[in-house]
């Protein structure tokens, strides 16, 4: 899906892309953070959740997933850049590349587009293997080729160590600077809302949160990203891989591909295994052998080849209907999202298992019977007594799913069955 | 007893119908043969002649479920359902499409896959029982919490990683073992020992956890309570009264993997080139064999079956109170 109209950004005209994924991705975050402000209303959930972040661990764990999410957010917002414009071409006509960007990339500079010929070490200058190298003389020697990005601003190698040393400093630097500002600016918000609100409302019922750790966290990760950032366009941090891309920048793509994957497959997963476990354990009879006997045979078919086959079916389809995409990108982005939603289909029964054990036992309690004594509707008594009751083993299974489902794919990717080739999150 | 079996057996009928359905729809509805011949002969510059050619050569000429051209009997038989599908349950796996018999293949592979899956297992419950019991001894300490965090490091990383290392530095650099291989009959060790222990070590983050959970709950019962108080040595309640008790957990996680452990491991077995079933599985994918696939997940099914039967069988063996009827 393309946005017709262009516009300039940073000097650069652009196309506007939007992928579905990145629909998905904002649609998610977006349902994610309303569902959070609705458990704000209820006070008892919003001590408990204070309570949570008063603690030094929590309060930097929150700003460390926060980071997580901020990269995927701005990874997901893609555009083609306008190529220069040729000879010949009318003033009006624009072309756009092929190549899908993001504005992750811009934040990166050149760290994307710098591709060496194969592997190479972390802050090396030369290649990691040895090749066949013509001398300007008409010579022909066997040796390690030089780095066509990595190290290339230097005027002799010996500098390495200070230009690294000095580039770093420098980095940091910028990163503290920006963090140091945005830390201010809320430090002072802080104090105004102190200040301006009554003393009655900040009373000590509430514990209070540890801001400081909060800022330090923030500070450390943006001088890092500083950091990278700097440095990252003038040597290969991590080196390269085979293909010669930059396994930074590979590693920082793959942030968006598993906080997307994550997400999406549990969020498949959820409602079907909610909906099929509360009605297998609340209804019995003959709506539990159903659903007993659709997660069996599930769970039969050994997990990876279930997936494996669904997603070379998959390929197949993709193959013979090629006129659905337009740019590579979105090619890989069907698959992608293929791939979720089949880890979504296939991993939901273990916890329709767990909760239809649990239903069980809640249905059996005495304040669900006194429901149905008093007449309340089945869809009420689900709703009001046995759903807030599953909530932990609801909550507890989504963030162990979250990063079961990333290592999956990363074997996936491995097998080569899912090949997006964009960044497969095993890269992180 | 034999009852019991016989009836769960009878059970496990259903089950394997929907497995076999559930493939068959998704690989001749959802996927037409015709899908098939072209993802394997090429996708674009190929002839309809060729195609034609593919499906009659596999047998996937015949209408799906019910044939209106044959007479009697056959009718039904030859179908692709019944061709493909429902002799799946006699083990006749049929051809694979370079040819050769999926059955004898399976058969053949299955002796690496054993040879490399059964030491991994057999160790790693030992290794993992171990930690988990001797972190027990320790339990409230800092080592305690030492080893947790360790542990949850160790399952956090994708196993991947290890195998990478381990093949990087112990065979690579330090030449210890070969890289990769496999050699027949007892000289094979030599191949088989780095998988093994990077298997065990792999498996050590996520096993000692789960075992240390299971212990504690254990061992806050009234029972090891009641024989502390009486001066049993901590040894000796966790050997004599919280490992047996934490057998039935224990029983749930483990019995259900053995018949498994035939299938192989996919990305062992790939990474170390071991000639077994999870290569041979891999090798499929990558050549869009679905035959091989399909009777791959047939099998895989009918292995998980057995070991859900297997589970059962075995609590009555570390619990005499457990009955089956």
């Amino acid at each position: 899906m393309d946005f017709s109209i262009g516009s300039d950004l940073f000097g650069y005209h652009v196309l506007w892309t939007i992928l579905w994924s990145d629909i998905l991705i904002f649609f998610l975050v977006g349902a994610i953070t309303l569902f959070l402000i609705s458990l704000r209303k209820n006070p008892e959930n919003r001590q408990r959740w204070r309570q949570v972040f008063s603690t030094r661990l929590g309060m930097s764990t929150f700003v460390i997933i926060m980071a997580y999410i901020a990269i995927a957010l701005v990874d997901s917002i893609h555009f083609r850049k306008a190529l220069p414009a040729v000879e010949g071409q009318g003033s009006e006509q624009v072309f756009y590349s092929n190549t899908v960007n993001s504005l992750l990339d811009l934040a990166l500079g050149e760290m994307g587009e710098q591709h060496e010929r194969t592997y190479s070490a972390p802050f090396a200058l030369k290649s990691w293997n040895k090749e066949n190298l013509l001398l300007p003389g008409g010579e022909r020697v066997r040796d390690y080729p030089v780095l066509k990005y990595g190290g290339q601003h230097l005027k002799n190698d010996e500098d390495k160590q200070r230009d690294i040393v000095h580039k770093s400093l420098l980095g940091l630097g910028k990163g503290l600077a920006i963090a140091l500002l945005l830390i201010g600016l809320h430090a002072h918000r802080l104090k105004k809302k102190t200040s301006t609100s009554e003393p009655a409302l900040t009373n000590s019922r509430l514990p209070a949160l540890p801001w400081r750790t909060a800022w330090i966290t923030f500070a450390i990760i943006m001088a890092l990203f500083g950091w990278l950032v700097t440095i990252g366009n003038l040597y290969h941090v991590l080196g390269t891989d085979q293909a010669g891309n930059d396994t930074l920048y590979e590693s920082l793509k793959g942030i968006r591909t598993g906080v997307l994957i994550g997400t999406l497959a549990t969020l498949i997963t959820m409602p079907i295994a909610i909906s099929l476990g509360i009605a297998a354990g609340y209804f019995k009879g003959w709506v539990d052998d159903v659903v007993q006997y659709i997660y069996t045979t599930l769970i039969s078919i050994p997990g990876l080849l279930l997936i494996a086959a669904s997603v070379l079916l998959f390929q197949v389809w993709i193959n013979n209907n090629p006129d659905f995409f337009e740019v590579g990108l979105e090619k890989a982005d069907a698959k992608f999202l293929a791939l979720c939603f089949i880890l979504g289909i296939t991993s939901w029964t273990s916890l329709c298992r767990l909760l239809r054990a649990e239903t069980l036992k809640i249905s059996q309690l005495d304040y669900v019977q006194a429901a149905h004594a008093f007449g309340v509707s089945h869809f009420k008594i689900i709703r009001r007594h046995i759903l807030p009751n599953l909530s932990h083993i609801i909550i507890i299974s989504f963030v162990l799913d979250f990063s079961g489902l990333v290592l999956a794919e990363a074997v996936l990717s491995y097998i080569g069955v899912v090949l997006i080739r964009p960044w497969p999150a095993g890269a992180i | 007893m034999f009852a019991y079996i016989i009836r769960r057996l009878c059970y496990a009928i259903p089950i394997l119908i929907g497995v076999n359905l559930l493939t068959f729809i998704l690989f001749f509805i959802v996927n037409t043969p015709e899908d098939m011949a072209r993802a394997h002969l090429g996708d674009k510059y190929v002839t309809e002649q060729a195609i034609q050619e593919w499906i009659a050569d596999k047998g996937y000429d015949q209408p799906l479920f019910y044939n209106p051209q044959a007479s009697g009997l056959e009718q039904l038989t030859s179908t692709i359902f019944f061709e493909k599908s429902i002799k799946l349950f006699a083990f006749d796996f049929g051809n694979s499409d370079e040819g050769r018999n999926i059955r004898s293949d399976v058969v053949d592979r299955m002796g690496p896959s054993l040879a490399l899956a059964l030491p991994t297992f057999i160790i790693g419950i030992w290794v993992n029982i171990s930690v988990a019991l001797m972190v027990l001894m320790f339990r409230g300490s800092r080592l305690d919490r030492f080893a947790v965090a360790v542990f949850v490091t160790m399952m956090s990383v994708s196993y991947l990683f290890y195998i990478v290392v381990g093949q990087f530095f112990i065979a690579r650099v330090s030449r210890l073992v070969p890289v990769s291989g496999y050699n027949e009959g007892i000289d094979g060790w030599r191949f088989l020992i780095l998988p093994i222990a990077i298997g065990v070590i792999t498996g050590i983050g996520a096993g000692a956890r789960w075992y240390r959970t299971l212990f504690i709950e254990a061992s806050g019962q009234d029972f090891a309570r009641t024989a502390r108080a009486k001066g049993v040595s901590e040894a000796g309640v966790l050997f004599r009264h919280v490992l047996p008790n934490a057998m039935l957990p224990i029983l749930t996680g483990v019995v259900v993997v053995i018949p498994s452990l035939f299938m192989g491991s996919l990305i062992m077995e790939s990474f170390f080139s071991i000639p077994g079933l999870g290569s041979y599985l891999l090798d499929a994918i990558q050549a869009q064999d679905f035959a091989i696939v399909r009777a791959m997940v047939f099998l895989g099914s009918v292995l998980y079956i057995i070991g859900l039967i297997l589970t059962d069988i075995s609590y009555t063996w570390a619990d005499p109170r457990v009955r089956l009827n």
